[in-house]
């Protein structure tokens, strides 16, 4: 019987004889398909190999991202595997790229185990992602349906109990990352802590790199960092935090210095998001018994986020993030030295912020996303940022972010104190004018221009940075553009 | 010192303008107005002694400015903040907070450090207002 290549078997003896089918013969390729509510649905990018057809391709990722193998197996008849197939529905060209295609394929519930990062991805990114046929793979995004966040702890603390722990409302907290990153002794890091929380910012953060080298020690740095934090709290009156990394090479590592954090009274640790998502899952269930902020720093993304025809988008990381349960991810300044374009960008921190995250193929978002009130998650802007953009950063990241100044707090001319304090008074004379619905976009550099006046630190801040901008295009941008309508 | 909790800390005083747009901006995100007094400005300090209940069903900055005069008038010696409270689901909390009114004298905090074993310290703050304060310079 002949069968074509394009379509299911349905006929029972030939789907099972011995040999190799077509992924779409096997039943991964169901156009007419209505994904369930309850199902997990994936978009991928797929660039197939000369020859493979689309449909086809996107059948091979729905068939080795789930139950199947290259050759057809009797041992599928013992189970319903109807049922446990994922299913290609959707097959679009990408707009303006020729040989790509997004491919949509939904999962039911039941091919993952509950609250499992590890297990949901070892599926969606597993071997997958080699798969011969094509050249290239991009997971975009990712629906994760109510039923199964539910599943997940969601971050330990939020924005809104980080907000009242550090009792700070009504503007982005302000941090700094401790430069140089490797090479300061405990004692001299301290100083920086100091000074930076000391002149006004209510962070300051451990760099992703910065361990327990032989330069410094991970308990020489805790002990004087928490010198450095009560000191400035005790100058200021407020409560401050510095991000003690706590990454190391095994998990007892990681509790033994997250809980010497604890006892020294840190508000704040932090880990790499290279430490994989088990021990992330794991750090994030220690933080919420322990009453702690949670900082990941995406360290290593970039090696698989950053090009668009391979890889996995930031924006399911974010997503992955929020639902693993850790408080604070860097999502990108758009203004700053690190890529980012502002459209993928304003998508990422929706995603990290809202409660429902509706489909806006301009931001990068393909599906409607529910958070089922998982707490939210705080946004980082770190990377070349300095107080001259505070407007355009206002302007793009909103208020629940903190933004990090980390070269532009430290490489102030008149020192650390000064620089965190040009920070803050750019901020908070930005929140001001914003409240008082002064237009900041085009307002902004007026507005820092008058606050200089009185503040010496902000003017030589505004001197020393003021033409200092990274423009370059982003290498990952959205595939769709508004459509000019016809007036 | 100067204590520099709040939105604003880092600016001039505000004036009672400046304040009066700042509140205008929460009443019109639907934001419930509160002001709260404290001589103890410990940073955990959480519950600072409310004037009133906050103003759920006023919807006027003038009245807010009129509160916080009647306020000031009788603890113009403390801290005094002005709270905006958003009540909507998922959110729950404070959404701004500054301080409008701080004593002429701020005497700050003592860091107390007590020594443990292998080098931790344990760190107290205690405000000098709630013990004895040094007299103004």
């Amino acid at each position: 019987m002949d069968q074509s290549p394009d379509v299911k078997i349905t006929d029972m003896k030939e789907r099972y004889r011995s040999g190799v089918l077509k992924y779409r013969q096997m039943g991964y390729w169901e156009p007419d398909y209505e994904p369930k509510d309850t199902d997990v649905l994936a978009v991928f990018r797929i660039t197939p190999q000369d020859g493979v057809d689309p449909e086809e391709a996107a059948a091979a990722v729905a068939g080795e991202s789930s139950t199947a193998t290259w050759t057809v197996v009797w041992t599928d008849r013992l189970t319903d595997s109807e049922y446990y197939r994922a299913k290609a529905y959707r097959v679009d060209p990408v707009p303006g790229t020729p040989g790509q295609y997004f491919a949509y394929i939904a999962y039911d519930l039941d091919l993952f185990e509950e609250g499992s990062i590890a297990n949901l991805t070892a599926s969606i990114i597993g071997n997958v992602f080699g798969f011969k046929p094509l050249k290239a793979l991009r997971l975009e995004d990712m629906r994760i349906p109510a039923h199964y966040l539910k599943t997940f702890q969601g971050p330990a603390t939020g924005i809104v109990v980080e907000r009242e722990r550090m009792n700070v409302f009504g503007r982005p907290l302000l941090g700094a990352t401790m430069k140089p990153k490797l090479g300061l002794s405990g004692r001299n890091y301290g100083r920086v802590v100091y000074e930076a929380l000391k002149g006004g910012l209510d962070f300051t953060k451990d760099d992703e790199n910065i361990n327990s080298q032989p330069f410094m020690h991970w308990r020489d740095r805790f002990l004087y960092c928490m010198e450095a934090v009560n000191k400035a709290q005790a100058e200021t009156g407020e409560v401050k935090g510095t991000y003690l990394n706590v990454t190391a090479a095994t998990m007892e590592d990681m509790y033994e210095r997250a809980e010497f954090a604890k006892s020294l009274g840190s508000v704040i640790v932090m880990i790499d998001l290279v430490i994989g998502y088990t021990a992330i899952q794991s750090m994030a269930k220690w933080a919420r018994r322990n009453d702690m902020i949670l900082h990941l720093h995406r360290a290593g993304h970039s090696t698989y986020t950053r090009q668009k025809n391979h890889g996995v988008s930031f924006r399911v990381i974010a997503k992955w993030m929020r639902m693993a349960g850790v408080d604070h991810i860097h999502a990108g300044t758009v203004v700053g030295k690190l890529e980012g374009d502002p459209s993928v960008i304003a998508g990422v921190y929706d995603i990290c912020r809202e409660n429902h995250v509706p489909q806006n193929l301009q931001h990068g978002i393909f599906f409607d996303q529910p958070w089922a009130s998982l707490k939210k998650l705080m946004p980082v802007a770190s990377g070349g940022i300095h107080a001259g953009q505070m407007h355009q950063l206002l302007h793009y990241l909103g208020e629940d972010v903190v933004l990090q100044f980390g070269g532009g707090t430290i490489g102030h001319p008149q020192g650390i104190q000064a620089g965190a304090i040009a920070n803050r008074v750019a901020l908070e004379v930005m929140v001001k004018a914003r409240n008082e619905r002064r237009d900041i976009w085009n307002e902004g550099p007026q507005i820092l221009a008058e606050a200089a006046r009185w503040c010496q630190p902000l003017r030589a801040a505004l001197d020393t940075w003021k033409d200092v901008t990274f423009n370059y295009a982003s290498t990952d941008s959205v595939d769709f553009v508004p459509t000019p309508t016809a007036s | 010192m100067k204590l520099t909790q709040g939105q604003f800390s880092f600016l001039p005083d505000l004036t009672d303008a400046d304040i009066t747009l700042q509140v205008q901006y929460a009443l019109e995100n639907g934001w419930a107005i509160a002001i709260e007094y404290t001589s103890d400005p410990h940073p955990r300090n959480v519950y600072w002694s409310m004037w009133g209940n906050p103003m759920f069903d006023l919807r006027d900055a003038a009245g807010v400015l009129m509160e916080l005069n009647a306020c000031r008038a009788e603890h113009g010696h403390h801290y005094i903040k002005i709270v905006a409270f958003d009540s909507r689901k998922g959110w729950e909390s404070v959404r701004m907070s500054f301080i409008v009114n701080r004593p002429a004298f701020e005497p700050g905090f003592e860091l107390v450090r007590t020594e443990g074993p292998g080098r931790t310290v344990g760190y107290q703050l205690r405000s000098y207002t709630t013990t004895v304060a040094p007299t103004a310079p």
